[in-house]
């Protein structure tokens, strides 16, 4: 079955300046194909266990295995969308989209007309030649995943990806995720603390407990997502898991 | 352009708004500039003829003694000579000055050597520093030299190395996520990333050589402005003197102002990264 885990994390352990214990014993899988999120309350160690996974944090133990193979840095395969966007300020949202591809060497034409496709595809076709300084929280988001997408790799790591974006936006912007994901079959990891936001995107969702962070539980929603946004917002597996995962989280929050 | 339209004007350098005029180049701007000028040197006239001191021309005859001194060559041979330490000083803090601070905010150990130093040179008194250059090195071109490096190379190097060391950690991730060399790093985020503030440095240094250079000449041999300030005022040419001194003033207000201006043409609020 190695062919249906996209990722696994075995035995992960991470400790801050030699006594903040962060992350322990973490061992988890997330099947190909699939948006699995790390959802807990701050401190749990969600944002430190994805960037072990991305190769940005060495851990103090543990492995993390990509396609059955233990990776020990940042790799093609996986791409990093970050909470505050890391977009260079003095480059346009052409540029920006490229410079994954601008980093591996591509040359600019062919960089460039890749970057496009994908500016349209988050749309935002028409903003190329802006600077990321021009754009609204919710666009220059856009820029940061179509940089993450034009780069190709199978592996999406989102940390937080929405929670610098205004509400109205953040739910948009979770449809039409989807609906991307849908049509381009990345496996997704993603990184929340909204219940609702995990619930509405996940097809599993992995809850850490805070201090030292470790997998208290695994859920899989099971909502049917060929139906419409409103549809899935009512449904009574997402208001259930919603319930659930509160019933979960509430005993960690002081 | 009438004024109503210059005050709705938004701050320069608002992106994709080429029809708005830019303060600075209306009318009524000007005209506002203008006056203060005129008040200022009204003041000025006015307190001279007074008089508040036997020392103090009032502006005409100081404006005079300005024009007589650019005529007769006195002033631009002075400047020749002034120049000369100031930009050599400049030159060698932009090139060496930004390195060590690219190069202390790139390695801790660069950083642990010579920070101490820089910190030392911002705080010591200059004009203290200055009997121990001369007599190391003479009352020659390198001690002035010398003395414009002194004053301009802490807030140069400073400034450097703040805007390397600070540069923005995410982007420093990015970047290695997407699999990018540490020269990658360095090149296509760290250096633009500090590009704005690496500059700003250079504006302020200059700002210091400036009075670097003035020191120089008044402490070390009258030569330049600095020798038609002294020599000046000990014949008791108060309208000369004043000349000198406004002049060196006005030429360090002009470019200091001209180097900001730049400034914000290469690195406009919306790009900059520090």
């Amino acid at each position: 079955m190695q062919n249906d885990i996209a990722v696994e994390v075995r035995n992960i352990r991470k400790t801050y300046g030699g006594n903040v214990e962060a992350l322990r014993d973490v061992s988890l899988a997330f099947p190909r194909g699939k948006l699995c999120t790390l959802l807990g309350p701050s401190g749990c160690g969600k944002t430190t266990l994805l960037k072990i996974i991305a190769g940005l944090i060495p851990a103090n133990g543990g492995e993390v295995l990509v396609d059955g193979r233990k990776v020990n840095g940042p790799g093609p395969e996986r791409a990093f969308v970050f909470q505050d966007f890391a977009l260079m300020p003095w480059a346009t949202v052409l540029r920006n989209v490229a410079f994954g591809l601008e980093l591996r060497g591509m040359p600019p034409a062919e960089r460039n007309d890749i970057a496009r496709r994908h500016i349209a595809e988050v749309g935002l076709a028409g903003f190329e030649a802006s600077y990321p300084n021009q754009l609204s929280g919710g666009m220059r988001q856009r820029v940061g995943l179509a940089r993450a997408l034009a780069v190709n790799a199978d592996i999406i790591l989102m940390d937080e990806p929405f929670s610098a974006i205004d509400e109205q936006t953040r739910r948009k912007f979770q449809e039409e995720l989807l609906d991307l994901l849908k049509r381009l079959r990345k496996t997704v990891i993603f990184v929340t603390h909204s219940i609702e936001e995990a619930a509405y995107l996940s097809d599993q969702i992995t809850l850490l407990s805070p201090r030292p962070g470790r997998v208290a539980r695994t859920v899989e929603p099971g909502i049917d997502r060929s139906r419409g946004p409103d549809e899935i917002r009512r449904d009574r597996h997402y208001l259930d898991t919603v319930d659930e995962i509160w019933q979960m989280l509430k005993q960690y929050v002081d | 352009m009438t004024a109503g339209v210059s005050r709705g004007a938004p701050s320069p350098g608002a992106p994709g708004d080429a029809r708005v005029p830019r303060p600075g180049i209306t009318s009524s701007h000007l005209f506002w500039q203008l006056a203060s000028f005129a008040l200022f040197f009204g003041l000025w006239e006015i307190a001279g003829r007074w008089p508040v001191s036997a020392a103090f021309p009032p502006f005409s005859a100081t404006f005079l003694a300005l024009l007589h001194m650019i005529g007769d060559g006195s002033l631009g041979k002075a400047y020749l000579s002034t120049l000369q330490p100031l930009v050599i000083g400049i030159a060698i803090c932009g090139v060496a000055g930004v390195g060590f601070g690219i190069g202390m905010g790139l390695s801790r150990t660069v950083e642990w050597l010579t920070l101490p130093i820089f910190i030392i040179l911002q705080a010591a008194p200059m004009a203290a520093i200055i009997p121990l250059i001369t007599y190391i090195y003479g009352i020659g071109l390198t001690s002035k030299v010398l003395a414009v490096i002194f004053l301009a190379a802490p807030v140069i190097v400073m400034n450097s190395y703040k805007g390397i060391r600070n540069t923005n950690p995410s982007l420093i991730q990015m970047c290695r996520s997407f699999q990018g060399t540490w020269r990658q790093e360095v090149v296509k985020i760290i250096l633009p990333y500090a590009a704005a503030l690496i500059f700003t440095g250079l504006r302020l240094g200059l700002a210091m050589g400036f009075i670097g250079v003035v020191i120089a000449e008044l402490l070390i041999t009258p030569t330049g402005i600095g020798d038609l300030i002294t020599y000046h005022s000990s014949v008791a040419d108060y309208p000369e003197m004043f000349a000198a001194i406004s002049s060196i003033i006005l030429i360090a207000a002009v470019s200091l102002h001209a180097l900001e201006r730049v400034e914000h043409r290469l690195f406009p609020a919306e790009i900059r990264g520090s």
